[in-house]
């Protein structure tokens, strides 16, 4: 799986840090999220799954192949 | 709980309903049953508030999810088409500042990436220690004064203004001070005369603490906006409004999770063993977002206005016209949560819209889940006989604000 994230729209609610802290992480000074892991194990996707689905603002997508 | 299974889930009166909508009486911490026929028959539909403008009424969850994060969908409150909650709220609108809570994408989206630092989740995960100390010492002062009390005054009033104070860097000896200017500001009984005296207090107590941190900065929130002032991202005076509105929002909002999520879970004993029974973080947060939704405490619904034509299942909603999105009912909704009128504190609870959903999606909503998830594993554990002291039926309601609420928890234990 291929995750993407789309920064100009993150709101910086730190929702997907919460849902997959081994995929996403936070900006220290405004919490603007971080891809960390752009091709997580699949042993993540639920964890990003969960990501997606908590977003407030849609910005986290996930291409499963 | 069986009684919660009978509560009445039809009322809508006539064409056009007048929301908000009354709950029923014999189910107080239920939706209002018509707004839960209308997410059944009518989820999309025209309603009537208080100035007779007729507003969209937005009822299910899936519905909510596409139109609120929308760039159309707009929380511009100077949009004559915008839905004032009240006469007072159309009133301050234009001699409002822009804020967060007004302004839409590119704007907002500054706007709250300068406030955002302190909710960061890995810097709100630092407070845990901290809101365990002010927890556990409020329960060590409830315990050692007088039973019956009103848990409202001796616990879940001090708790998120303890909180704020810590997180702003208000110094422990004005603790006191805070915590007592703060709950006159919010209390709704208090005399407006004393109300206003506290609150210029309390911003006069902000302004000179802010001034005080930029001459010696530590580690606080306002450190951090004093940082921002001298760096020219934000004027001294935003840096203390900013101050007032994290008490504001924050304030009520969560006193209101631990007194209503009291009784709520008191009334399923079963729910209450569970979390009482359990040192699995994972359950207790899961049991915090499952009240969040079962309460869904803002009632007036969120606001917006159409900055275009939207069309949506077989409506379409037209530029100017104004929105509210009903939480309550898009929590209850049982195509995202099957027999949603039961508290399951094990259900995935997670995608709830208690703290609203889009760009607009509660700020503090990781310290009010951190806040909660201390009291509700600390609490009822070291109170294990807690109950009500009076019965539900006696207790008083606050059907009138944006929060849900009692006025005034009588326990015992
Ligand atoms: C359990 C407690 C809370 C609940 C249920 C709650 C609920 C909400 C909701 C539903 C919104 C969205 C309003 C909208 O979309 O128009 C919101 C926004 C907001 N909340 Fe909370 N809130 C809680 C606690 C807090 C706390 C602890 C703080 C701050 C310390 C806070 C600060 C804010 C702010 C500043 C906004 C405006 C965000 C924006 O418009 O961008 N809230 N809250
Ligand atoms: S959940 Fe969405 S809005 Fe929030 S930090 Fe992550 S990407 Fe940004």
């Amino acid at each position: 799986m291929r995750v993407e994230l789309d920064v100009p729209k993150c709101v910086a609610s730190g929702q997907c840090v919460m849902a997959a802290p081994d995929v996403f992480d936070q900006r220290d000074d405004d919490g603007v999220a971080i891809l960390l892991e752009e091709t997580p194990g699949e042993d993540l996707l639920d964890d990003v799954r969960e990501a997606v689905s908590v977003c407030p603002a849609a910005a986290i997508r996930l291409v499963e192949r | 709980m069986s009684d919660v299974l009978s509560c009445p889930v039809t009322g809508a009166s006539g064409p056009l309903p007048e929301y908000p909508l009354p709950r029923a009486a014999e189910c107080p911490l239920a939706p209002a049953p018509a707004t839960q026929e209308l997410r059944a028959e009518n989820p999309i539909t025209r309603v009537r508030i208080w100035n007779g403008s007729t507003p969209w009424l937005v009822t299910r969850h899936a519905d909510q999810r596409a139109l609120l994060p929308d760039p159309r969908v707009s929380d511009d409150d100077l949009d004559p088409g915008f839905p004032y909650v009240n006469a007072h709220r159309a009133e301050i609108a234009p001699v409002t500042p822009r804020l967060i809570t007004n302004t839409d994408a590119p704007e907002h989206t500054r706007l709250r990436r300068t406030v955002n630092g302190p909710f960061v989740v890995k810097r709100i995960e630092k407070m845990r220690e901290p809101v365990q100390k002010i927890v556990d010492e409020l329960v060590d002062r409830m315990l050692d004064g007088p039973n019956p009390v009103d848990l409202l005054q001796a616990f879940a009033l001090p708790v998120p203004s303890l909180v704020i104070a810590e997180l702003l860097g208000v110094p422990y000896a004005d603790h006191d001070f805070f915590q007592r200017s703060s709950s006159l500001v919010l209390d709704g009984a208090a005399p407006p005369e004393e109300a206003r005296r506290a609150g210029g207090e309390l911003a006069a107590y902000l302004d000179e603490l802010l001034k005080r941190k930029t001459a010696d900065p530590g580690e606080d929130v306002l450190s951090e906006m004093a940082g921002r002032v001298r760096a020219g991202e934000m004027a001294h005076t935003e840096a203390v409004h900013m101050g007032v509105a994290m008490l504001i929002a924050g304030h009520e909002t969560t006193a209101t999770m631990i007194s209503l999520g009291t009784i709520a879970l008191l009334q399923h004993p079963d729910q209450l063993a569970l979390l009482r029974g359990s040192d699995d973080p994972k359950l207790i947060a899961n049991a915090v977002d499952e009240v969040l939704r079962y309460l869904s405490i803002v009632q007036t619904g969120v606001r917006r206005v159409a900055k275009d034509d939207i069309e949506i299942g077989d409506v379409v909603i037209r530029k100017g016209d104004g929105i509210i999105f009903d939480l309550h009912a898009a929590n209850w909704d049982p195509e995202v949560f099957p027999e949603a009128e039961r508290l399951d504190l094990t259900r995935p609870a997670r995608i709830h819209q208690a703290f609203g959903y889009g760009p607009h999606q509660c700020l503090g909503q990781n310290l009010a889940r951190l806040e909660l998830q201390v009291v509700y594993g600390t609490l009822y554990r070291r109170i294990p006989t807690l109950r009500l002291a009076v019965p539900v039926e006696e207790l008083e309601f606050d059907h009138t604000g944006t929060t849900y609420g009692v006025h005034g928890l009588p326990v015992a234990w």
